[in-house]
Formats: structure tokens, C-alpha cells, sequence
């Protein structure tokens, strides 16, 4: 007891600034995800939600009892039948396309930009500020724009592809043309964050670093392997981070532009998830399984990441 | 280095800057250019960037229908997701900098864990809890759960950004007499600008543009914002561009603006504590 009351006295004013954030997050954040975690083990869909049945008697009362039909604990069916039937696979792997090929080209265009944008440039700061507008674009803006660019009769790709004697492409009608789209659009949308946190962390680098390296005769190409890509190691490691949880989990792309044509094939794990919860009888248990399937996926990933990083002497 | 830079290297890198520009910018210009066409005209396969250029899609949009109103919700949301988003993640990542309390670590690893659970499944128990709170259909249920999205993200990156400030600024305010809120409020904060100038973007910026939970838990037409109401545009099969181009060149004004006052600060505010390591 006194033990809790010295560490209350000390640490207070610590846990009072966490308090707002810890509250909220717990509400909204938290419960749901422990509630999911329990849905996912039940059959709980929208036609067995209701705990109990309330029928009006004559005298206006209601009398209630418990319905029978209501949803019950089925222990890991939900998971046994979405890991076993086919369009976990295709989910699977639609994701895994989508998540490396959208982070590898961010990451790689991202720091192609970023050092170009860290040398002595005439412009440089108009550069950066127009490269950066895809950022502050609203996401479904741009889904838009793209999937309008995207349209099979008149769409402006498929009216340049006519005008230099090509056949027009049906882009959404094959499931690579239509992945295709969405990781163009995702990857237009990602380069600027990826851009600016990587150009942070150049012009963190300490220009004697460089100044050394070319006393020592290093090329442009060594000097960028030893003293650049070493110095970004930081940041790269919490945006590749960060970029592969985000991109995992994008929703609005691929439901805006390619909404899973042709026919669910390019779909990906949250898309389907949001079917599952969303349309025809609201699978509410299903959509709660992908939810946490998802969910391990991810820390699994973390956690080697972060097993990685530690090994490297990067402690967080 | 630059001075020793030959001219066709020179051409090469601005050739290739202003390619990546033109691609960052076509498509918005592409929408802003349709958004001129009149109505007939704005699917015309031809590429013609000006072709009978009018303002009517603009008139038309702003008084036959909601839009004003949307703005209108959509400022009073995004800035008050910015307002308690930037303090929420200020406290708590400065929190995380300072003081080593117990729970610091598991907090930072709830941080994390939010962003890897995935929204759309996250509705359903969402909507329920705002429910019974008495919260559906108002702006207020939407503010909260947008802080849900970006506090986790900005209070880490405020985190980082208050390592980098040295802690005898903190100890000198404590012998000065100032309390760790008043050292937070008056020596702090003040120094942190351009990690909360990024903070207030990113805030700003997830609320303006978010569609999945205002489609949860909106219901009326008079409490639309702009992503939820911009859709109503969307039909299944007919596609208003005529409604759409013009309201995406609008709804992307007002976070331009923002945009600009807080890009000078973003690559600091970004990576400031990524980069100490």
C-alpha cells in the first residue's frame, strides 16, 4: 500500500498527462478490440444479435425473455473456416502483393526524391512544397481522380494509349491491370511522407561525414552505401515500419478505385473483412476472425522487426 | 559541391525533379481542368485541357446542394479533432519523453498496436458504444474517433521531437520553482512549434479526408461532411463529375491551406526523434 502510495506521489503528474489519451483509446479503441477478439469466437450475426425477444402484452407492458436463438460460443470455426475455404488464399495474397510492391516503391522513389531534394537546387523549396501536395489532397479525392483517369471509355490513360495507335486497356477486368491501378494510385498518394521523413533524416547527416568519405576517394555510389544509407537507418527502419502497418490496413484505395473488380479479385484482407461485417447478412463474428487475424499478422511482424532493430543496437 | 555540379548532370536532376512534380500535380490538375467542362462535356474522350471552360459546375454545386453545410461541418470536426488531437498527443508524448512511470513501455506498445487494427472492423463495436452514449449522428462522435487515428502516430512523433530538446531545460525550470505542468505549458510547448505545426496537420489532415467512420455514424444530410457527403455524388451507375470535380477542387482548398502554413516545419517535426538514435 505504501509502496502504491510513494509511486502515486511520484509519478502523478506523469500518469495525469496520459490519462486524456489512455481514456479515450481505451473506450474506443481498446474495449472494441477485446470485444472483437471474444466476437470472433461466437456465430454472431446480425439475424441472432438480440439478447432477448420483448413483445408487447395487451395492458401496453412489455414482458422480455431470452432468445433462444440467440448467438452462441463456437469456439474456432470462424478461424477454421476462413483459413480453409479458397478466398483467404487469394486475400492473402493479394495483400502480401499489394503491401510489398506499395512500401518498396514509396520507400524506393521516396528516398531517390529525398536526396535529390537535399542538394544545393536552384527551386528547391518550390520542388518540395508541389511534391508534397499529393499528401494533402484528401485521400478519396484522389482515389477519384485516379479511377477517373482509369475509366475504360473515356478515362485520359486509355484516350493517350488510343492517340499512339495502342489498343485501350480494360482496367478493371483483369485482376493484375486492376491491381495495377490501385498500387499506382497508393503509391502516388505514399512518396511524400516517406519523401519529407526521409529528407528529415539526410539532413540530419553530418556533412563532414560526406566531406571525410571524399578524402577518402569514395565514389558517389560508395559514399551514398557507407555514410547515407547508414545514417537514414533510424528513420527507415520506423517508416518501413509504420508505412507496412498502414498499407496493410489501407481500406479506402482499394474500395474506391478497384472495389475488388473483377469480381473479389483484388481484394485484400480489410476489404473483405469490411464485406464480411457490411454486406448481404452482416457476418459480424467472420469480420471480427479477419479482424483478428489481421491483427496477429501484424504483431508478429513487429515483433521480428523489432527483434531485428535490437540486434542492431536500436532500442525503442 | 554544387559549384562543381557539370551542367548535363544539373539538366538531369531538374529533367527528373520536374517530372516528379508533374506527376504529383497532374491528376489534381487534371480534376481541376474537368472541373471547368460543362457537364456534356466533361467525359469527352478527347484530350482537351480547356474546352468551353464555365464556372457553372461551381455555381451549381455550391447552391443546389449541401455542400456549404458540409464545409461548414467538416471545418467545426477537422479543427476540433486538430485541437484535441494536438493536445492529447502533446501530454502524452511528452509524458513518454520524460518520465520514466510505470506503464510507459506497454502504452507506447498500445500506441502501435492501435494502428494495426484494422478500422473497418473496429466500426461495428464503435458504433454500438457511441450509440449508447447517446452519440450517433452528432459531429462530436466523429472528433473523438478521429483522434482514436492519429493521436497514437502524433504522440509518438512528438515524442521524438521532445527528446531532441535538452533536459536541463527542465531541470533549470525546476529550480526556478516551475511545476512539471508549468514546465510542460510555459518552457516546452513553446519550444516544440514545429512538432506541433506537423501534429496539427496530420490531425487536421486524417479528419478532413476520412469517409468509413462518417458513413458509420452520420445519418442526417444537415450533419454530412464533406467525404460522407461527396459520396452521395457516387451513385452506383451514374456518376455525377459534374457535382464532384468542382466539391474535390473545394474540399481540397481549405486543407491546402493548412498545408502551407505547417510544411516549412514537416521534416523537422517529422523525424526529429528517429534521427537522434
Amino acid at each position: 500500500m505504501s509502496a502504491l502510495r510513494t509511486s502515486l506521489s511520484r509519478h502523478w503528474y506523469a500518469w495525469a498527462m496520459v490519462v486524456p489519451v489512455t481514456l479515450v483509446l481505451g473506450v474506443l479503441v481498446l474495449y472494441p478490440l477485446v470485444r472483437g477478439v471474444y466476437i470472433s469466437f461466437t456465430d454472431l450475426d446480425e439475424s441472432n444479435q438480440r439478447t432477448e425477444i420483448c413483445t408487447k402484452t395487451l395492458g401496453g407492458d412489455e414482458t422480455c425473455e431470452p432468445n433462444p436463438d440467440r448467438y452462441t460460443f463456437i469456439g474456432l470455426d470462424n478461424y477454421v473456416n476462413i483459413v480453409t475455404g479458397d478466398e483467404f488464399w487469394l486475400l492473402f495474397t493479394n495483400t502480401l502483393v499489394w503491401t510489398v510492391s506499395c512500401v518498396t516503391f514509396h520507400f524506393v522513389i521516396g528516398m531517390g526524391l529525398a536526396v535529390l531534394l537535399n542538394r544545393e537546387i536552384r527551386g528547391r523549396s518550390i520542388y518540395r512544397m508541389l511534391l508534397i501536395v499529393p499528401w494533402a489532397v484528401p485521400a478519396f479525392v484522389s482515389a477519384f481522380a485516379w479511377k477517373f483517369m482509369f475509366n475504360e471509355q473515356n478515362g485520359l490513360f486509355n484516350a493517350a494509349l488510343t492517340a499512339i495507335g495502342l489498343e485501350p486497356v480494360s482496367w478493371f477486368a483483369d485482376r493484375w491491370t486492376s491491381m495495377l491501378t490501385a498500387i499506382l494510385t497508393n503509391v502516388w498518394l505514399g512518396v511524400p511522407f516517406m519523401m519529407i521523413a526521409l529528407l528529415g533524416g539526410l539532413q540530419s547527416i553530418s556533412n563532414d561525414l560526406y566531406e571525410a568519405a571524399e578524402l577518402d576517394g569514395a565514389g558517389a555510389w560508395q559514399r551514398f552505401r557507407n555514410v547515407t544509407l547508414p545514417g537514414l537507418q533510424p528513420v527507415s527502419m520506423t517508416v518501413v515500419l509504420l508505412g507496412t502497418i498502414w498499407t496493410f490496413n489501407m481500406f479506402p484505395i482499394i474500395y474506391l478505385v478497384t472495389d475488388g473488380q473483377p469480381a473479389g479479385q483484388t481484394e485484400i484482407l480489410v476489404t473483405g473483412a469490411f464485406k464480411a461485417a457490411f454486406e448481404g447478412i452482416r457476418d459480424y463474428s467472420e469480420a471480427a476472425a479477419y479482424g483478428v487475424l489481421i491483427l496477429s499478422m501484424l504483431v508478429v511482424f513487429a515483433s521480428i522487426y523489432r527483434r531485428v532493430l535490437r540486434r542492431q543496437g536500436e532500442v525503442w | 559541391m554544387a559549384a562543381r555540379r557539370r551542367p548535363a548532370q544539373s539538366l538531369l536532376l531538374h529533367a527528373t525533379l520536374l517530372g516528379a512534380t508533374l506527376i504529383a500535380l497532374f491528376p489534381v490538375l487534371w480534376v481541376l481542368a474537368s472541373s471547368f467542362k460543362p457537364a456534356n462535356r466533361i467525359l469527352s474522350s478527347e484530350i482537351r485541357l480547356v474546352d468551353q471552360p464555365t464556372i457553372q459546375n461551381y455555381t451549381r454545386v455550391l447552391t443546389e446542394t449541401a455542400l456549404p453545410t458540409w464545409m461548414l461541418n467538416s471545418v467545426i470536426v477537422a479543427s476540433m479533432t486538430m485541437l484535441f488531437g494536438v493536445f492529447m498527443s502533446a501530454t502524452a508524448g511528452y509524458a513518454m519523453s520524460r518520465f520514466n512511470f510505470p506503464g510507459r513501455r506497454s502504452l507506447m506498445w498500445t500506441f502501435l498496436i492501435t494502428q494495426m487494427f484494422p478500422v473497418a472492423v473496429l466500426i461495428v463495436p464503435i458504433y454500438t458504444i457511441m450509440s449508447n452514449l447517446g452519440l450517433i449522428n452528432t459531429l462530436t462522435s466523429l472528433v473523438f474517433a478521429y483522434c482514436t487515428v492519429a493521436v497514437p502516430f502524433c504522440a509518438w512523433m512528438l515524442k521524438g521531437y521532445f527528446d531532441t530538446l535538452p533536459r536541463e531545460l527542465d531541470e533549470a525550470a525546476a529550480l526556478d520553482g516551475l511545476g512539471p505542468f508549468a514546465t510542460f505549458w510555459r518552457v516546452i510547448l513553446p519550444l516544440a512549434r514545429p512538432g506541433l505545426a506537423v501534429t496539427a496537420f496530420y490531425t487536421f489532415i486524417t479528419a478532413w479526408g476520412e469517409i468509413a467512420y462518417a458513413t458509420a455514424f452520420l445519418q442526417t444530410d444537415d450533419k454530412f461532411t464533406l467525404g460522407y457527403g461527396l459520396q452521395t455524388f457516387v451513385p452506383q451507375f451514374n456518376k455525377q463529375w459534374e457535382y464532384l470535380t468542382p466539391a474535390a477542387i473545394l474540399i481540397s482548398v481549405p486543407a491546402a491551406i493548412v498545408f502551407l502554413y505547417a510544411q516549412r516545419h514537416l521534416e523537422s517535426g517529422l523525424t526529429a526523434g528517429a534521427t537522434k538514435g
